[in-house]
């Protein structure tokens, strides 16, 4: 009792002598340090002097004293018996000294923390908001203008309009009119809230309408007050603004999102179009190419990883290739294992290769693990710039489009501009007459089927940048790419592109209106009926062909 | 095809007597050596074996009806999943009204209702307190689907490939609605925890036996009623559009009738088939409705042997023996079976494991007439006549 007694009057006698000092120093320092002064009387034991020191650092505009600032609202400054400042840092407990900001090895063992109340804290709030509004690092500023709303008064205002007139940003000059503009609407004053309402309406996004519906509430629950009819017409036409502004902004993010989607769906059609074009026969297993692309992209950048680790952001060069290979050789092989037996049985092909699919499901289920696998995004293929206030295009995306457009292009050159395009389309519009010409349609057949297989392994690739990586990925495509193939009718690439565009945009359109259910019933029923007037396809074959 | 003018028998003397020999042994002998033979006894039926069979015998039922549409008609269809499932739900909605008060939240409402804090029954819920009135929506419903599914399909000469495909995404977006918890069928879980059935506690042994009795029964009469079909002028017709629908539709017929008719059919089948199947396996949820589960509808048909309807059977029996033992002793490997064997049924047995027990019998010529079709520029594997 009596040794806990004496401590504490100790500590109180420490305190006493080190409050003294203070008031000593002081002086002493002289104008030289204005600055430093008024920072080590963030240490005083007098909330006054705490306070003038803070209205000090406000009027010097001094950035440096921003730390000591904000870790006096957070509790983490400390004075030392001396009158030093440090900040403690929140995780670490490691101490920093004020100014600097170096870390102090041995802390001395009498540290106090300076008291403050609410008088105090509300000259600190916008003191820092003040500095940090102040500040040349537009990462300071920025945080600092998103924090504002949240503690916005009305005797910050000159300092933050005239913060938000000499903003050279424009995000943040946005982000502080409208906490501008909600401090306005708070204010009651119906001039003031009319033109903030205005303000908003113009250039507002999510939380300038939030911040209208609360007013319209609060008008909406005072009712037959003062409340003016002219401000409640002004807020809803406001909130309509923006609302059309940000579903126009949603749109058009879905709309690069379903661009990518149709991207993957026109590869996976494009083979299986082609295919069923040429021998008639669908492919159950198409879908299964995709995951077996992207599949070998994971296997490429495993080896990377593991061999030439310095490579590794050129791995998806790699994996173009590979998959294009792996997927070819698998689809060539189907063809002359299976397929070829099969010819002139289009429905038991359909069995057939749907038990090709369970077995390579199963295959690359033992191999991977049933488990989805991580496919990382090489550095420049991540990220993406804003194209407007909320969508941000990504570059995996963008290349995807490009990709598949390119891929496109090739198959159609490979098409119309090579012999073995000439053999295919030969063979396409009359297998026997083309045989009695003398084309080896057998060989067309499993060139062609390679080829199919091979386009879809490209799309495993793109895929495996924006989707998930399993075992089961493939058969998430295959129902989407079958009513492409049956959309776009059968032999013409330029209705298999449509298709696939049209499905991949309308699906993801349709998602934010309907979810994605009903989206796809939707699309599902428009196909059924589409066919009830086209029953060949968008664009159909003409002449002897189509009867088949 | 030859005409021969009057209706052919359903069945020969001999065949008959295997047919009534069976359909005793089913109906009789199984109940009687379950419920009445000891448990000791080596000739004991296991309790967990009748609904199993019970089972087996509404996949049956759904392997006449695409047998039906496909081996006598022409037309594969990947979406009779969905009216299986559609049955088994109404059937499912009667199950979970008898349940009354008697759920966890004991509420008037189905559980899952109460769990999405609905105040009341959804109008397409009414009525299925009756058990009749639940009985008649399994076979009318997927029935009604079928019919304006199959008239839009047929109307605009959708065949071959792109019907199967048009199916499959039909089924498809089924599941994908049923997932939901919105539409009111109980979402990702379906409907289960059935107490009773028609005032009978739904566990109890000899509740069991009686529904296998009455799936015995049902299978017996699709099956004579698809016999009655394909023996007669219809079933005929049937394969003649199969073989040839051009030639059928140029001697005057409107074949768009006669594959609507056999469609629908088939699809109110499967409704009687799913309804049967929900109280023996006690659950119904979207998961049947995958397009996966359609597809190895179709290889039951294809295992057993196309057109024949006991082979349909026969395969239905044969695939899912296979499926329980092998998802019990080695569950990796059944994906290897199964696909192994959708391969190496169409590769090397395309009349089924029927068409390779007997092979020196006299196929139907409508059989032959189908090989020489399909036949055209490759090799046929398998016994030729």
């Amino acid at each position: 009792m009596r040794t806990i007694l004496s401590s504490s009057l100790g500590g109180l006698a420490r305190r006493f002598f080190v409050v003294l000092g203070i008031l000593f120093i002081l002086p002493a320092q002289g104008v030289a340090g204005e600055f430093e002064d008024a920072l080590a009387g963030l240490g005083s034991k007098s909330r006054k002097q705490i306070k003038s020191s803070i209205q000090q650092l406000a009027h010097l505009e001094d950035p440096r004293a921003l730390p000591a600032l904000t870790a006096l609202l957070e509790k983490r400054l400390r004075v030392d018996a001396e009158g030093r400042l440090y900040e403690v840092v929140e995780d670490s407990g490691e101490l920093l000294r004020i100014p600097g900001g170096e870390v102090v090895a041995s802390p001395p063992d009498s540290l106090r923390k300076p008291r403050i109340n609410n008088a105090v804290r509300r000259v600190l709030g916008p003191a820092i908001a003040h500095l940090q509004l102040d500040s040349p690092d537009a990462d300071v500023r920025r945080s600092a203008a998103e924090a504002l709303p949240d503690r916005l008064s009305e005797r910050m205002l000159p300092d933050v309009r005239a913060a938000a007139e000499r903003e050279k940003d424009p995000q943040i000059r946005e982000l502080l009119a409208l906490a501008l503009a909600r401090a306005d609407i708070q204010s009651g004053d119906s001039q003031r809230q009319l033109a903030a309402v205005e303000l908003l309406g113009e250039s507002g996004g999510r939380v300038a309408a939030s911040i209208l519906s609360t007013l319209l509430e609060q008008i909406d629950s005072e009712e037959g007050s003062e409340a003016d009819p002219a401000l409640r017409k002004a807020i809803e036409s406001a909130l309509a603004r923006i609302e059309m502004r940000t579903d126009l902004i949603d749109m058009a993010g879905n709309l690069i999102y379903g661009l990518s989607l149709a991207s993957v769906l026109l590869l996976v059609a494009l083979g299986l179009g082609i295919t069923f074009g040429l021998m008639k026969v669908i492919n159950m297993a198409h879908g299964e190419m995709l995951m077996l692309g992207a599949y070998t992209t994971y296997s490429v950048q495993i080896l990377f990883l593991q061999y030439m680790p310095g490579w590794i952001e050129a791995y998806m060069l790699a994996a173009v290739p590979c998959a294009f290979a792996v997927c070819g050789l698998v689809g060539m092989g189907l063809e002359r294992g299976i397929i070829r037996h099969l010819y002139g049985r289009p429905l038991e092909t359909l069995l057939a290769t749907w038990g090709i699919s369970l077995l390579l499901i199963q295959t690359v289920r033992l191999i991977f693990g049933a488990q989805n696998v991580e496919v990382a995004n090489p550095d420049w293929l991540s990220g993406g710039f804003e194209i407007l206030e909320g969508v941000v295009l990504p570059w995996s995306r963008v290349a995807i489009v490009l990709f598949a457009s390119a891929t496109v292009a090739a198959v159609w050159l490979l098409l119309q501009r090579t012999p073995l395009g000439l053999q295919v389309r030969a063979v396409t519009q009359n297998r026997e007459m083309a045989a009695c010409m003398g084309i080896a349609t057998g060989r067309v057949d499993m060139w062609t089927f390679g080829l199919g297989s091979a386009i879809a392994g490209l799309g495993g690739v793109a895929l495996s940048q924006i989707g998930n990586v399993g075992p089961e990925m493939g058969q998430a495509y295959i129902v989407d790419s079958f009513l492409v193939v049956v959309l776009g009718g059968v032999g013409k690439l330029a209705g298999t592109v449509t298709a696939a565009l049209g499905i991949g945009v309308v699906n993801k359109l349709l998602e934010p209106l309907t979810g994605a259910v009903f989206g796809k019933i939707l699309v599902l029923l428009f196909i059924v009926l589409f066919i009830q007037r086209r029953p060949q396809g968008i664009f159909a074959l003409q002449g002897r062909a189509a009867e088949s | 095809m030859t005409h021969t003018g009057g209706r052919l028998p359903l069945h020969s003397r001999p065949q008959w007597a295997v047919f009534f020999a069976l359909v005793g042994v089913a109906a009789l002998l199984i109940p009687v050596l379950n419920l009445a033979v000891d448990e000791t006894s080596p000739f004991h039926v296991p309790d967990y074996l009748v609904p199993l069979l019970g089972k087996y015998l509404c996949y049956a039922m759904v392997a006449l009806a695409i047998d039906l549409i496909w081996g006598f008609t022409g037309i594969l269809s990947l979406g009779h999943g969905t009216f299986f499932a559609l049955g088994g739900y109404a059937m499912g909605m009667y199950l979970m009204r008898s349940i009354g008060q008697e759920g966890v939240y004991s509420s008037h409402l189905p559980d899952f209702m109460v769990f999405l804090d609905w105040k009341e029954l959804p109008w397409y819920w009414w009525g299925f307190d009756h058990f009749a009135f639940a009985a008649a929506m399994a076979i009318l419903v997927p029935a009604a689907l079928a019919y304006v599914f199959g008239w839009l399909a047929f109307r605009s000469r959708i065949t071959g490939v792109y019907f199967s495909i048009i199916t499959q995404a039909m089924t498809f977006a089924f599941m994908l609605l049923f997932f939901l918890n919105d539409t009111g069928f109980g979402g990702n879980n379906g409907l289960t925890d059935f107490k009773r059935i028609l005032d009978f506690p739904i566990n109890l042994q000899t509740t069991r036996v009686s529904l296998y009795i009455a799936s015995v029964v049902a299978l017996t009469g699709v099956y004579l009623l698809c016999r009655f079909i394909v023996r007669s002028k219809l079933g005929r017709l049937l394969a003649a559009i199969r073989d040839s629908e051009g030639k059928v539709l140029f001697t005057g017929y409107d074949t768009l009738q006669y594959k609507l008719f056999v469609w629908t059919l088939s699809a109110a089948i499967c409704g009687l088939a799913g309804a049967l199947y929900v109280p023996q396996v006690g659950i119904i949820n979207p998961s049947e409705m995958q397009p996966a589960n359609s597809i190895e509808m179709a290889i039951w048909v294809a295992v057993g042997g196309r057109a024949t309807l006991g082979g349909a059977m026969v395969g239905a029996g044969l695939v899912n023996a296979m499926k329980s033992y092998f998802t019990v002793a080695a569950p990796e490997l059944w994906l290897y079976v199964l696909g192994a064997t959708f391969i190496a049924v169409t590769l090397w047995l395309p009349r089924g494991v029927v068409g390779l027990r007997l092979p020196g019998l006299r196929r139907s010529k409508g059989k032959e007439e189908e090989d020489a079709t399909r036949s055209e520029g490759s090799p046929v594997e398998g016994p030729r006549p």
